[in-house]
């Protein structure tokens, strides 16, 4: 009776919103992932380190400038180029040495430089817990559904539909991402008909990077920045992806939606086995459709 | 070199006998993983949640019932191979990366209640000081408990790996599209390997309580998992003998190196890029070719 009664409309249209920002963080992050696991068919692990370095970066940012709004919006923008910057550094020096071996081996990659980033960000900025403010406009909250709602989350609500909006854009409407796409799907082809394959995935990948440093830089001002944000978005990531349809970009979306949405419902449900709830929907949803929502690219 | 390692507990101090055992352990978990990403070519990335439910097993009938101790740690690989079974029929209608992703959410579902659910499995904090039987519970009882089942092992996978299925196996995983088209029933066969791989993955699950007398749910974490796959690398995917190899190698270094630096995972990182890049073979993988004891590739 007492689970009954903390279930209110109001509450359950609170936790809805709160679900829906936290799948807008998700979606920046898993969009980048799915765009390098379409393009370069990488499963990449470390995706999730840097997702956290973008948060780190975001830290050290804003502490440069003083910590105020201008620290947090210059934060909000330069750390992602942070992170596309040691992408960048990585896939040049050695990921693209290694695009023809097999998906085990790109994925064993990626799995170290998961754990040589991890410590290097400890060494770094050290195990300490950081956290920084979000500019004044967004503190505090506003009532919806006649609970109190943060404002800092309606401004992810807005940000994640532009991101999809600004990837959709890119990679139906300009060169490069056509180029893209068509990598995708025959990288030969591509490469025979005279494009220089290599830096259409390096493109592509630090593109994909760029977008984990942002969602890592959007979320820094809600939770708390420490050593092991990665290992707790990776998996999410991973299988957010998966059911969307690997390599599928609104995959991604519906993957985000679904995760975002059913953690904050579990939390007001289940409380303690709230984090079985992902697990779950992921096996009900590959027992169901072996190959993700939407149409996959692998 | 049986000889040798039996007569080890009486010459070497405590230390070295535990961390012998250590990678008996992981040497049997790694070779039950490598029966099917090496031989069978499926994407096992949550082979730790196995050993997780053999290791958990043991650990819940010793504390928790008042059966003999030998049901409780007889009944490990048995859970581990009924899991196996269970994930494994909806596992193997699935492609490659999608198998592996189905049976990491299924493996992080069973870490996921091993690290809530506090009642019964003591949530993170693991169960500790398991009653052991008296035989094996000195680390010379445990390193000789260790030994023994690693040989037993090593033999039965073997003649496994040499039998016409260990042999169909290995077709299947080079070309799964002839193998249906010549009347192999390509599920069949994988879903006996997963059973078989994860019974052993539960004996080692078992052998760990007995080593350690403690479990607890990071051995269900996909991080672990994904550390007894590098042990598969370093010794030689495509190899019988190379996981014991690489486990060897990654659990001197981690007990060693572990003890000079914080940054072990740093060390571990380089190592597998340096792997990846020189030595794709693995270590023993390597060694065989150079000293042409293979006379012809019999993995891949």
């Amino acid at each position: 009776m007492e689970l009954l009664q903390t279930i209110t409309l109001p509450a359950l249209g609170s936790h809805l919103l709160v679900g829906l920002s936290r799948a807008m963080i998700l979606f920046v992050v898993t969009s980048g992932m799915s765009l390098v696991l379409g393009v370069l068919r990488v499963p990449n692990v470390a995706h999730g380190s840097l997702y956290m370095i973008g948060a780190f970066a975001a830290f050290s940012i804003s502490h440069l400038f003083g910590g105020g709004p201008l620290g947090f919006w210059l934060a909000l923008i330069l750390s992602p180029f942070v992170v596309a910057a040691v992408s960048l550094i990585a896939e040049r020096s050695l990921f693209c040495h290694l695009y023809e071996r097999e998906h085990l081996m790109l994925l064993l990659f990626t799995f170290a430089l998961m754990l040589i980033l991890g410590d290097l960000v400890k060494m770094v900025w050290g195990a300490d817990y950081r956290s920084i403010m979000a500019p004044e406009f967004f503190r505090g909250s506003v009532t919806l559904f006649e609970a109190p709602f943060p404002r800092y989350n309606l401004f992810l609500l807005v940000v994640g539909p532009l991101v999809a909006v600004g990837l959709w854009l890119f990679s139906n409407k300009t060169r490069v991402g056509k180029i893209a796409r068509a990598a995708a799907v025959d990288r030969e082809m591509v490469g025979a008909i005279g494009i220089n394959v290599s830096w259409v995935f390096a493109f592509a990948f630090v593109l994909g990077c760029f977008l984990a440093g942002l969602g890592g830089a959007l979320v820094s001002p809600t939770v708390s920045i420490t050593i092991g944000m990665d290992h707790d978005i990776i998996m999410d990531a991973f299988l957010i992806v998966t059911i969307g349809g690997l390599g599928n970009m609104w995959g991604a979306m519906v993957g985000s939606l679904i995760f975002g949405i059913t953690q904050s419902f579990g939390v007001l449900f289940l409380p303690q086995f709230a984090i079985v709830f992902p697990y779950l929907e992921v096996v009900i949803i590959l027992i169901w459709r072996p190959t993700g929502l939407l149409k996959s690219v692998w | 070199m049986l000889v040798i390692l039996a007569s080890l507990p009486t010459l070497l101090p405590r230390f070295y006998v535990y961390i012998l055992a250590v990678i008996f352990v992981m040497a049997l978990l790694a070779m039950s993983l490598n029966m099917l990403v090496g031989h069978g070519g499926l994407f096992q990335f949550h082979h730790g949640a196995f050993y997780g439910v053999g290791a958990y097993t043991a650990a819940l009938m010793l504390t928790k019932t008042s059966l003999p101790a030998w049901m409780g740690l007889v009944a490990g690989p048995f859970a581990a191979a009924f899991v196996g079974l269970v994930i494994g029929v909806f596992c193997v209608r699935l492609n490659r990366l999608y198998f592996g992703m189905l049976q990491i959410s299924l493996g992080s579902l069973l870490w996921a209640i091993a690290f809530r659910w506090y009642n019964v499995t003591g949530g993170d904090d693991g169960i500790h000081g398991i009653p052991l039987p008296s035989l094996i519970a000195s680390s010379t009882g445990a390193y000789y408990c260790g030994l023994i089942l690693l040989t037993l092992s090593l033999l039965v996978l073997y003649l496994i790996y040499k039998s016409p299925f260990g042999a169909t196996l290995q077709a299947i995983r080079d070309n799964p599209e002839r193998c249906e088209a010549i009347g192999i029933h390509v599920r069949h066969h994988q879903l006996m390997a997963i059973v078989i791989a994860t019974f052993f993955a539960g004996i080692s699950g078992v052998l760990f309580v007995v080593v350690e007398g403690s479990v607890f749910p990071d051995l269900l974490f996909w991080v672990f998992s994904l550390e007894v796959f590098i042990m598969c690398l370093l010794g030689g995917w495509f190899t019988f003998a190379g996981p014991i190899f690489g486990a060897a190698i990654i659990v001197s270094l981690r007990t060693f190196v572990g003890t000079y630096t914080e940054y072990w995972t740093l060390i571990l990182g380089i190592m597998l890029i340096l792997l990846i890049f020189f030595l794709p073979e693995g270590v023993w993988g390597y060694l065989l070719e150079k000293l042409g004891g293979r006379k012809h590739k019999e993995y891949r």
